[in-house]
């Protein structure tokens, strides 16, 4: 049983390498003073990091738990804490805390299924760890499809690892989309959720959805018009969180918590619960 | 015994929403006891007779609800004010907080408002029900057989004993007189805090303040505290804080506001009556007009609409405050 | 069950206070009961209850959890907790009790909050039953009987006497303290008390309201319900009702530059605030209706969903004294509940 000890009480964090991955995002590498990674998660799971003075917030921890040298977050600047961040440098300690919240069954319910993931902007943060964990255990799983889209090409997360990395694997298939017609860019144009449409996916996998409402709402009404149950789909929430251990009571979705007994949700358990997410 | 009775009122608010001269009522719906009230909009004839009460415990100002009601409300609402309340009601007008054609007020006079903590303190707990109609006030608890018959001016809210006006500054219709303003002792209190040396009032306000729970009532009740996102709310003020980090931020939040609503503070002392931890709030604000009055001459805000307070009107002739008080406070 | 004479209450306080800081509702400046340190003098108030609930003792309105030092781009997390000694509250009401219980299942359940649990161990609880409830008691509601109060050790209190009856191990070792001061006796006095009171709470105003139609698993049911509309139309949004509750639990986490570092400090904080959910990139509850209707929510469906169907209210009444403008959860119950 753990206590406050270890939950309100972070560790020390150090910021080992900045990453800019779009206009307002950065990624951050974060390992212990020693060096290590600061604690075990799994894939979906979030870690509270703080600069004191300034905030505390919840950020879902981007790398995959494979990868057992540090721990990376997306953070798009949106607050006081992330705009902090976004002028640290490298050597920075910052605090962290976790891990919090309940993983994607990646290891029961997701196990010799094919995978369907889907996320829009920043919302690829939290999948990724799920992406990078399911190919790191490639044969654990059918076949992958990620659609993943953004207002540009600038603001797609992880150009890089997807371009030299997730297209190259075999049996994983990306579809990038951007909002708008660009130079420089001959792929698919069009948002994300009429996107899923036109390649009209067969319901024989599990969709995995993160992104902003807008696009959850109607990527959702598109997977259901193809044929997808609520049971095969599952999503990640966002709430004001505090303490992230089911306590402080302001993450709360009727009586479930994010932190605790979120983030990841299936569709048919979000209809349990009341419209106030 | 309010003069006007809570039938008149009844009537008065059927006629008007009757004829079309107003959309909604704004008014007191009563509780689970005859003291408990709650503000409450309504909209026709059969609530307003259900639920409309006016009695010696409708104590809320309404002045302030105008502000986000008139922005909801399709047509005017009739409101009924209090004399104290119309000052609140002109202030905001002078803050343009909401529009006047929006509102159809009726003045209604009061005897004064009780304080249920002095009827308790009288005829204890265990209320049963409080009838307000007669010369007395009965008083029925479940403890006794007969209902304690209560002298109405001895439970009276200190705002109420203090009363500065029965004067209705604004209306549109008066229900009975205009009212005058009326002579108070409501400064004395002050002059008790002015007399004590600085120690002394350091420690009175110290015992007073060290009660604070930060709830906010005292500003989420106060007719001049209309900002939209306060200061205390807003994250990148720095003084944002829902309990105060130590003592003397405790302190601090009362003072900011006190400082905040100078000149522009009625004396309406809801403050004081919302406070669930009974902290005198109505006295730094009291503080803040006596020392106004001394310096730049007799101010009541509210008094008329458009009225500059002194602190903000400044006049070539305006004395020093040390010219003012010199030698009364050199100590302080 | 032991007793001591009311005359002798001085003495005792004394002797306790000796062993273990004692505290116990005494009349404050403004004339209302507020719990404070025993010294030399203080007189056990007559007041029906605190203004203030006593969750202060276990979960303080403000508490520093830990400070940081930082020097260039490192951070240095100090420890501020102090070892916390053994305490007695006296004088706890039943419905108090009862709210510790309901905060026990939040901060004890994993992972334990251990700032709250080491409060709590080292606590010993004396309650004292009720004789004049208030017309704003409503604890018979929630199933628990006034006259007869948990806690570690339960009191009951004559014109003459005070009666003792250890519940825990705590509370033998409590009553083993007062020993020599207390006397063994029977418990008729105590149980003649216990009737003449059941005979009074059935004629308390809100002796009759039931709680059964809320409870786990009715969120459809009340969520959308036109009528919180009407219910929070006057309501100020100011946190009178959380502060004053003896089971809100809500808390904020917070930083506070000192100047010779930053203390991070937990307080209350209040879902009646329009902050409280309040992210960088919008807010889940945007309007006070949807604030109020958490507060009740919490208490009438979502605690008791994950609580076994244990409410989280135990009928004070403080919020129905306290409120600016009187609307509470008798109110909401009765608009809600079809009564």
């Amino acid at each position: 049983m753990s206590s406050c000890e270890e939950t309100l009480i972070p560790k020390v964090g150090v910021i080992t390498d900045v990453r800019i991955d779009t206009p307002d995002i950065k990624t951050f590498r974060v390992v212990t003073p020693d060096g290590k990674k600061a604690f075990d998660h799994r894939p979906g799971q979030c870690a509270m990091l703080s600069v004191p003075g300034v905030g505390e917030a919840m950020f879902s921890i981007t790398s995959s738990p494979t990868n057992e040298e540090y721990m990376e977050f997306s953070i798009k600047k949106c607050g006081c804490v992330t705009e902090w961040l976004h002028q640290a440098e490298v050597g920075q300690q910052i605090t962290i805390r976790g891990p919090y919240g309940n993983p994607f069954p990646v290891d029961d319910v997701f196990a010799g299924h094919n995978m369907l993931f889907i996320a829009g902007g920043v919302g690829l943060a939290p999948l990724r760890s799920v992406i990078n964990y399911c190919r790191h255990y490639r044969d654990r799983y059918g076949k992958i499809d990620i659609v993943y889209g953004s207002r540009s090409k600038e603001d797609l997360l992880d150009y890089k690892e997807i371009i030299e990395e997730w297209t190259n694997d075999t049996n994983v298939n990306v579809h990038l989309t951007i909002d708008r017609e660009q130079e420089n860019w001959d792929g698919h144009v069009g948002f994300v959720p009429n996107y899923v449409k036109e390649l009209g996916f067969s319901t024989d996998c599990i969709a995995v959805l993160c992104g902003p409402p807008i696009m959850i709402k109607f990527t959702l009404e598109g997977l259901r018009s193809l044929g997808f149950e609520k049971t095969q789909v599952y999503t990640t929430l966002e709430l004001r969180m505090k303490c992230g251990v089911g306590k402080c009571g302001r993450c709360n979705v009727g009586s479930k918590y994010v932190c605790k007994d979120g983030p990841v949700f299936r569709f048919d358990e979000l209809d349990e619960l009341p419209d106030e997410y | 015994m309010q003069k006007v009775s809570q039938q008149q009122l009844i009537d008065k608010a059927v006629s008007l929403l009757a004829d079309g001269t107003v959309s909604c009522v704004l008014g007191w719906t009563k509780g689970e006891f005859d003291y408990d009230i709650t503000p409450a909009l309504f909209t026709d004839e059969a609530s307003l007779r259900q639920g409309f009460v006016w009695n010696d415990f409708c104590g809320a100002n309404f002045s302030k609800y105008l502000v986000a009601k008139t922005r909801k409300c399709e047509g005017k609402i009739l409101v009924f004010l209090k004399p104290c309340d119309t000052y609140s009601f002109n202030q905001l007008l002078t803050e343009h907080r909401f529009d006047r054609e929006k509102v159809y007020a009726v003045g209604i006079p009061c005897e004064g408002m009780a304080d249920i903590d002095k009827v308790k303190a009288i005829c204890g707990d265990g209320i049963s029900s409080i009838d307000c109609n007669g010369e007395k006030m009965a008083v029925q608890t479940i403890y006794e057989d007969a209902p304690v018959q209560v002298d109405a001016s001895s439970v009276l809210a200190e705002r109420c004993i203090n009363c500065k006006s029965k004067k209705h500054v604004a209306y549109d219709e008066l229900m009975g007189d205009e009212g005058d303003v009326i002579d108070s002792a409501r400064f004395d209190e002050v002059a008790k805090l002015e007399a004590m040396t600085p120690d002394e009032r350091f420690t009175f306000w110290q015992n007073e303040l060290s009660r604070c729970i930060r709830c906010n009532a005292c500003r989420d009740a106060c007719p001049a505290c209309t900002c939209e996102v306060c200061v205390f709310n807003n994250p990148k003020s720095g003084v944002e804080n829902k309990s105060p980090a130590n003592s003397f931020e405790e302190k601090m939040f009362h003072i900011i506001r006190a400082f905040h609503v100078a000149g522009r503070c009625t004396d309406c002392g809801e403050c004081s009556r919302v406070c669930p931890q009974n902290i005198p709030l109505h006295l730094l604000n009291r503080k803040f007009i006596k020392d106004m009055n001394e310096c730049y001459g007799e101010y009541q805000a509210g008094a008329e609409v458009g009225s500059r307070a002194p602190l903000v009107n400044y006049t070539t002739d305006d004395l020093e405050p040390g010219e003012v008080f010199n030698g009364r406070d050199s100590d302080a | 069950m032991r007793k001591c004479s009311l005359d002798a209450l001085q003495a005792l306080f004394a002797h306790v206070n000796a062993s273990m800081a004692l505290y116990l509702p005494v009349d404050g400046s403004d004339g209302k009961a507020v719990y404070q340190k025993w010294s030399e003098g203080a007189r056990w108030s007559h007041a029906l209850n605190t203004v203030r609930s006593p969750k202060d003792f276990f979960f303080p309105q403000t508490e520093d959890l830990m400070k940081f030092k930082t020097a260039g781009k490192s951070i240095e997390i100090v420890d501020v907790r102090n070892a916390a000694e053994d305490f007695v509250i006296f004088g706890v009401r039943a419905c108090d009790v009862k709210s510790f219980e309901i905060l026990d299942r939040v901060f004890l359940t994993d992972p334990v909050d251990s700032f709250y649990a080491s409060r709590r161990e080292h606590g010993t609880i004396v309650s004292v039953a009720c004789t004049r409830p208030s017309e704003t008691c409503f604890c018979g509601t929630f199933g628990i009987d006034a006259a007869s109060p948990a806690g570690d050790v339960s009191c009951w209190k004559t014109e003459t006497e005070l009666f003792w009856q250890a519940n825990t191990p705590k509370g033998e070792a409590f009553l083993q303290l007062i020993a020599p001061l207390t006397e063994e006796c029977g418990n008729e006095a105590v149980q003649a008390q216990q009737e003449k009171t059941a005979a009074v709470m059935k004629k308390l105003p809100l002796a009759e309201l039931k709680a059964d139609a809320f409870g786990g698993g009715k969120t459809k049911e009340f969520f959308d319900r036109p009528e919180w509309s009407e219910l929070s139309q006057a309501c100020l949004g100011c946190g009178t009702c959380t502060f004053v509750c003896p089971t809100c639990q809500c808390y904020d986490i917070k930083d506070f530059n000192t100047g010779n570092g930053v203390i991070r400090f937990r307080c209350w904080d209040s879902c009646m605030y329009s902050e409280f959910t309040k992210m960088a990139h919008g807010n889940s509850r945007l309007s006070q209706k949807e604030r109020f209707r958490q507060r009740f929510m919490h208490k009438l469906v979502y605690y008791p969903e994950n609580n076994d169907g244990l409410f989280s209210c135990v009928g004070c009444g403080r919020c129905l004294s306290k409120c600016p403008i009187s609307m509470n959860i008798v109110k909401v119950m009765k608009k809600l509940g079809g009564e």
